[in-house]
């Protein structure tokens, strides 16, 4: 207990004397997270949004396969990207592979579903008699659905942010697509685990504050978003 | 003028018919009324008109244009009308940016657009609201900022469906002393759907009556509420007596009609023996304890069968060989201190009683 304690006083100091290991690991998984999320919004609120305003023949089913896929192992999306990224998969030649940009293929394609699942559900969210209000004011398909996409905004930013919440705390694609190499690819979670393994627990142990800390924060503008809603 | 028909307008919902065969043709400068009973059609009506649903059958000219032909542009038709539906939608923004909306998807950014929607602020009371966020609004006050957003561009034609129900009758007076100002002042068009039937009286310069989607009589507020064709209006439009007889003698215009032995006189230019219908209005029906010295031509001696006290009013069905409402005030109920069983003459001009050609003898 005692060592722990310790462990967790100097952690405290390393986050404190802004170590510089600490803090690029920290800035790399933030900027490779947020890319991620930017990314694959750009997909997923269009695509989710696409969906909710089109009826279709088997629209049930893929809304329920698309929430199935809501619990995708990271380590099922990290085997599928290295397949296809490793020098002997079919985009091999883009050596991809132990880069930031594997990280973010990987963390875009584990979020993709809960962001479309969940964009779908906070459209459903909005009054029906706002689309109805949007088309009867003279806007167009576009300016209607825009409109809707306007009176969803604090549940899509919600949306986006647990996005990013699953994105930065996931450590099995960042492991089998970036290779964990130091001052490169390595994130929070990847420093965690190897530092871990290796016995230095006050690295890991303040790579853990800032990851619970990021967590937190999200945590609480989400709230505060909701509140707003 | 014409500004809106509808041609044999059908729409079905599987095999519900929601509206059978509509021809409706209002005119540019009108208010128009559509009443009818709940399910009745009014809001499918509304909504094809606006474009935000599609006919199974027939056509609509707005301005001459058939709207209805899928090659006309829908923006550009929606565009020139608005609507203001019975649940206030407000986007979640604030009150100026709701009653600007549909300047901004016109893409009417400018002073002129903001002038405007301050003006129109002012107009519907909410001056002071400018800032305030629209969900904050009460029930009323959201209501009228869905009508400014509705006014605002200058609409050639304005639907409103049910724009009142559910509000208190100041913001009812309000909200129908705006659009009759908009109506009076800028020559707005406006076809709004009510239950209420008073509203569509005190509003309306023509009413339309919409039952099981058929509109089934058109015209001006009295002949609809003083003249409705068949039973199945009368009932709707509150007149409650309604008696089966023939004509027995029919002298200059006055019809003596036999309803179960007793004679009633009514203008009606119907020959002898016709069977026919007769509806009297209860407040039509003057109640007395003497023989009325009034210049009424219909006397009848009768008997109180029941007092029903609605506020200020009294509803009292008397027995004159057949059973007759009439509507008194409470306190004259009480002044002639009115009780069941108690002997009463019920009378009532020739001219109240309307006479319809029975489809059955």
């Amino acid at each position: 207990m005692q060592e722990i304690w310790q462990s967790l006083v100097q952690a405290v100091n390393l986050i404190i004397s802004l170590d510089t290991e600490v803090i690029q690991i920290s800035l790399r998984s933030l900027y490779i997270s947020a890319l991620s999320i930017l990314i694959a919004a750009l997909f997923c609120v269009p695509i989710g949004a696409l969906i909710h305003f089109h009826d279709f023949r088997g629209k049930r089913v893929v809304i329920n396969v698309v929430q199935t896929f809501y619990s995708l192992p990271t380590v099922v999306v990290g085997l599928l990207v290295f397949l296809f990224i490793s020098r002997s998969g079919p985009l091999g030649g883009l050596e991809l592979l132990f880069t930031p940009a594997a990280i973010v293929i990987g963390q875009v394609i584990l979020i993709m579903p809960m962001l479309i699942g969940m964009t779908i559900g906070a459209l459903n969210g909005v009054d029906k008699a706002i689309r109805d209000t949007a088309l009867s004011s003279g806007a167009s398909t576009a300016q209607a659905v825009l409109a809707i996409l306007f009176e969803a905004r604090f549940a899509v930013v919600g949306v986006l942010i647990l996005g990013f919440g699953r994105a930065i705390s996931e450590v099995g694609a960042a492991l089998m697509l970036g290779g964990n190499i130091r001052g490169y690819t390595r994130v929070l979670t990847t420093a965690i685990s190897l530092e871990t393994q290796r016995g230095d627990l006050v690295l890991s142990l303040a790579m853990g504050i800032i990851l619970i800390g990021i967590a937190m924060v999200v945590s609480v503008i989400m709230n505060i978003l909701l509140q707003r809603y | 003028m014409v500004i809106l028909q509808t041609v044999d307008l059908e729409r079905h919902a599987g095999t519900a018919m929601l509206l059978n065969r509509v021809n409706l043709s209002v005119d540019k400068g009108e208010i128009f009324a559509v009443i009818g009973p709940t399910g009745a059609g009014k809001t499918t009506l509304l909504r094809l008109i606006n474009l935000l649903e599609r006919p199974t059958a027939g056509d609509i000219y707005f301005d001459g244009e058939k709207i209805t032909d899928p090659s006309i542009n829908t923006i550009h038709v929606r565009r020139r009308m608005a609507m203001v539906f019975q649940k206030p939608a407000v986007f979640n923004n604030t009150v100026y940016e709701n009653v600007a909306y549909p300047l901004k998807v016109r893409g009417c950014h400018g002073k002129t657009a903001r002038s405007d929607v301050y003006n129109l602020l002012e107009i519907i009371g909410l001056g002071g609201y400018a800032k305030r966020k629209a969900r904050t609004l009460s029930g009323g006050e959201a209501q009228r900022v869905a009508l400014a957003r509705a006014v605002v561009i200058k609409p050639d034609l304005l639907l409103m469906d049910e724009p009142t129900a559910n509000l208190d009758p100041g913001t009812v007076k309000m909200i129908e002393g705006l659009v009759m100002e908009f109506n009076r002042d800028r020559g707005l068009t406006v076809i709004m759907s009510t239950h209420d039937m008073q509203q569509a009286q005190r509003v309306a310069g023509r009413v339309g009556v919409l039952m099981n989607g058929q509109l089934v009589q058109v015209g001006k507020p009295g002949d609809i509420f003083y003249a409705p064709d068949n039973a199945r209006i009368a009932g709707f439009v509150g007149i409650r007596n309604l008696l089966k007889g023939y004509i027995v003698r029919n002298e200059a215009g006055i019809a003596v009609v036999d309803i179960d032995g007793r004679y009633i006189e009514a203008v009606s230019d119907l020959p002898v023996e016709s069977a026919v219908e007769i509806y009297i209005r209860p407040e039509d029906v003057v109640l007395t304890t003497l023989v009325s010295a009034s210049s009424a031509r219909n006397n009848l001696s009768c008997t109180i069968r029941s007092l029903s006290p609605n506020g200020p009013l009294c509803t009292v069905i008397v027995d004159c060989g057949f059973p007759l409402e009439a509507l008194v005030t409470d306190r004259s109920a009480v002044e002639m201190r009115l009780s069941q069983g108690q002997e009463v003459y019920a009378s009532f001009k020739a001219s109240a009683v309307r006479v319809l050609p029975s489809m059955q003898r």
